[in-house]
């Protein structure tokens, strides 16, 4: 046994020997793709009123989806739209809950699918596939008529914050179909059964918190394990009381951007919660899915996340449960937005691939999408929000849905996002995240917190391997 | 026979030292080439940047986190998991008090046996999920059982001070079975004559242990030894699935810095291949010290 394992591990340095010059002979191995950008969309048609990209007929369409929590029979009924139009085009589709495993053979081998619904765990980083030039530029299909709504472009269907989230440096990449709106929610059962109301301002909701705590009940919890859902509400109060320039300073990395004023007011306002002990005892050691499951058993009143949290808790919330979301509540009277002001955004991203062998192919599906007949299947078939406005109309959705869709009106034009986490993704998920660990766990302070974020931020910004971007 | 040697050698040998060599040696060595580019991952792209990968790695305060927290498992989980696979290995093999040599095992020895199995029976992934209820800090099994005697459990792996050593349990608890299986086995083949004769003579229990048990395993533990420091320099599946390295990074470990930066939060291959091939050497020392410190001679029965 042991002349067995000192062979293994001689092979080892031999092997690592070996590596330096043979370093040289590999090029053509995991790197060695196909150079030439010949393909990008050299196959086009004839461009018309009709077929604005230029679609050859019987160009093949390759169509990657996820098949996470949205499955994939939405991609298929949006697939045979497409083929209604282009019988001749054969539809190749798969689905797969890998994307980045799947399909990064396939990037470097310059032959990836035309369309790519780029989501999931395993969801490519798109700051790193735009950084990399792996993405067709959008821009065309913004100023493309619209499949079936009459007079407009595909970009005045969109709701707002659609192409922004997408775009980078100004070029929109990556088109997001699904709506998310990002707030805080409860259950009005709870409310309604012990005649609380939602809280517009600060103090009201400190207030109300002290009350839900005499009752017997915490007053928040949090992923624990994902700290980082705990930043969206600190920094939607912070753009609502000093306004969009606090995002846009946290996007575009500019010095101190975490330490603004708005920031500040924001994170001493929140460390109340904290201090007060109005967090469920032993929230820092769950995850999304056990914090939300509490939220949903009425351990705690009020949960930050996104409108994808009443299709994900379906299988455990108690019927009559009724959650709805609402904005943060407001500072003071000097802020800037009103209380209605929520953050709402674009999610669930597809792409087409630079190197797509069917690059118009690609945006004429994504117009399929985006016509109202395809959004409107989209949000049936799935109870999610599509970005194509008013598609939810006539619609029956469930009661958290119905809620979003309400605060979103209300929001309207009032409406703010940031996109810094889609910029520099690991500066959300490991840097931020920790920070907001730390924080709402009560074992630093609202200054250490704005220091660790900056810290963070400041690390990517100095670290010249990293592309950094503009907001526009 | 002579003639036909050499067809043969090369009918058998070629084909696997072909396939070794494209699906084994060629990667590790195209690691050593992609570490020292700034390839992205997803196009065919990459510059040479030289050793600039590894004089940020140098200068990265993450990694030396990471590789901290690692020196620790290293530390650590042999040693308990040994001593304690040690333990119940000589349990189940001489700790019962039947018969007049003393090499029996305690009764049930063969249950025994199987439930300290029995977690390497499971993937790693659902020893990961089943964890992380028992380390529920409101429902799980941990913070019940302390209720019930009155304790308030803490958060665990929500709690830096404890996180990490809540991995470090889990990787001690899923690795104790093989090794209590793999010392039995070692044992069972050690002659009962040498036994007996010690007993004869008077030894206590613990002296037959330390005296004769052990240096007569040395060779089993000394594979055990390497195994698991490799092991424990990996960790990646448990940490990943039961904490993601955090709170505030005090679970992380190499493995998963090196996952993150090419998958998770990042797309810096190169960069990431740079963290493989530190790994790499320093797996390769790891093994190669254990080896050298452990060396004895060889004892045969005959």
């Amino acid at each position: 046994m042991n002349s067995t394992r000192r062979d293994i591990l001689r092979r080892g340095v031999v092997a690592g020997v070996l590596a330096t010059p043979a370093a040289g002979l590999l090029s053509s191995c995991a790197m060695g793709g196909d150079d030439d950008d010949s393909g990008t969309g050299s196959e086009r048609g004839e461009k018309t009123t009709e077929n604005p990209f230029g679609v050859k007929v019987d160009a093949p369409l390759e169509v990657v989806i996820f098949n996470g929590g949205y499955g994939e029979d939405y991609a298929k009924a949006h697939e045979a739209m497409y083929t209604e139009k282009y019988p001749k085009a054969k539809i190749t589709h798969s689905a797969t809950q890998e994307i980045s495993k799947t399909l990064q053979p396939r990037f470097v081998d310059g032959s990836p699918p035309d369309v790519v619904n780029n989501s999931g765990a395993g969801q490519i980083d798109q700051g790193g596939l735009v950084s990399q030039g792996a993405l067709s530029d959008l821009t065309e299909l913004l100023g493309a008529p619209s499949l079936d709504v009459p007079g407009k472009t595909v970009k005045d269907t969109l709701l707002p914050g659609v192409v922004e989230v997408g775009s980078y440096d100004g070029k929109f990449f990556v088109l997001n179909i699904s709506y998310t709106a990002y707030g805080i929610w409860y259950s009005t059962k709870l409310f309604t059964d012990k005649g609380w109301a939602y809280p517009k301002t600060w103090d009201e909701h400190i207030a109300l918190c002290k009350t839900i705590k005499a009752a017997g009940i915490a007053p928040w919890t949090y992923a624990g394990k994902h700290p980082r859902y705990m930043s969206w509400p600190v920094i939607a109060t912070a753009i609502k009381f000093g306004g969009l320039g606090v995002a846009e300073a946290i996007d575009n990395l500019e010095p101190n951007a975490w330490k603004s004023d708005a920031m500040k007011a924001s994170a001493d306002a929140w460390h109340q919660i904290v201090k007060d002990g109005f967090i469920l005892p032993g929230t820092p050691g769950l995850d999304h899915v056990q914090s939300q499951t509490e939220w949903c058993r009425g351990k705690a009143a009020f949960i930050s996340c996104g409108s994808w949290l009443e299709n994900e808790q379906k299988a455990v919330t108690p019927a009559g449960f009724n959650m709805s979301v609402a904005p943060t509540p407001s500072l003071g009277a000097s802020d800037k937005l009103p209380f209605e002001a929520m953050r709402g955004t674009a999610s669930e991203p597809f792409i087409v691939p630079a190197k797509a062998k069917n690059v118009p192919g690609g945006l004429e599906y994504f117009r399929t999408m985006l016509s109202m007949k395809g959004a409107k299947d989209f949000t049936q078939k799935v109870s999610a929000l599509s970005v194509v406005a008013g598609s939810a109309d006539g619609a029956t959705l469930g009661p958290g849905l119905s809620s979003v869709v309400k605060a979103l009106d209300a929001s309207g034009a009032n409406g703010f996002n940031w996109v810094y986490q889609n910029y520099y993704r690991k500066l959300e998920r490991e840097l931020v995240d920790a920070a907001c660990g730390e924080f709402f766990s009560g074992r630093i302070g609202p200054a250490e917190f704005l220091d660790q974020c900056q810290k963070g931020a400041d690390s990517i910004a100095s670290d010249s391997s990293i592309k950094k971007y503009k907001r526009a | 026979m002579r003639h036909g040697k050499y067809p043969l050698i090369i009918a058998f040998l070629v084909p696997p030292l072909l396939l070794y060599g494209i699906f084994v040696l060629s990667p590790y060595v195209q690691a050593f080439q992609i570490s020292t580019t700034d390839w992205g991952g997803y196009t065919a792209d990459a510059n040479y940047v030289g050793f600039d990968n590894f004089t940020r790695l140098f200068r990265d305060g993450q990694i030396w986190n990471a590789i901290q927290n690692n020196a620790i498992l290293l530390a650590v989980v042999p040693v308990v998991t040994i001593a304690l696979g040690l333990f119940f290995a000589t349990m189940l093999n001489m700790g019962g008090r039947r018969g007049q040599a003393g090499v029996v095992g305690v009764r049930g020895t063969g249950v025994y046996r199987l439930v300290y199995f029995f977690p390497q029976v499971l993937s790693v992934v659902i020893i990961a999920v089943v964890w992380r209820e028992v380390y529920h800090p409101n429902n799980g099994l941990l913070n019940a059982a302390l209720g019930a005697v009155g304790i308030d459990g803490p958060t665990w792996l929500g709690d830096p001070r404890f996180a990490f050593w809540c991995v470090l349990a889990v990787l001690v608890w899923s690795n104790v079975g093989f090794y209590v299986v793999l010392f039995g086995a070692a044992m069972q083949a050690i002659p009962r004559d040498i036994y007996e004769a010690v007993l004869l003579d008077g030894a206590s229990r613990l002296v037959t242990v330390v005296k004769i048990t052990i240096p007569l395993l040395w060779d089993t533990i000394q594979v055990a030894w390497i195994y698991l420091a490799i092991a424990a320099l990996d960790g990646f599946i448990l940490v990943q699935l039961m904490t993601d390295g955090g709170p505030n990074f005090s679970s992380d470990v190499i493995g998963l810095r090196m996952y993150n930066t090419a998958f998770a939060s990042d797309t810096r291959f190169g960069y990431a291949s740079a963290i493989g091939v530190v790994m790499f050497f320093l797996t390769l020392s790891v093994s190669v010290l254990a080896l050298r410190a452990s060396r004895r001679d060889r004892i045969d029965y005959s």
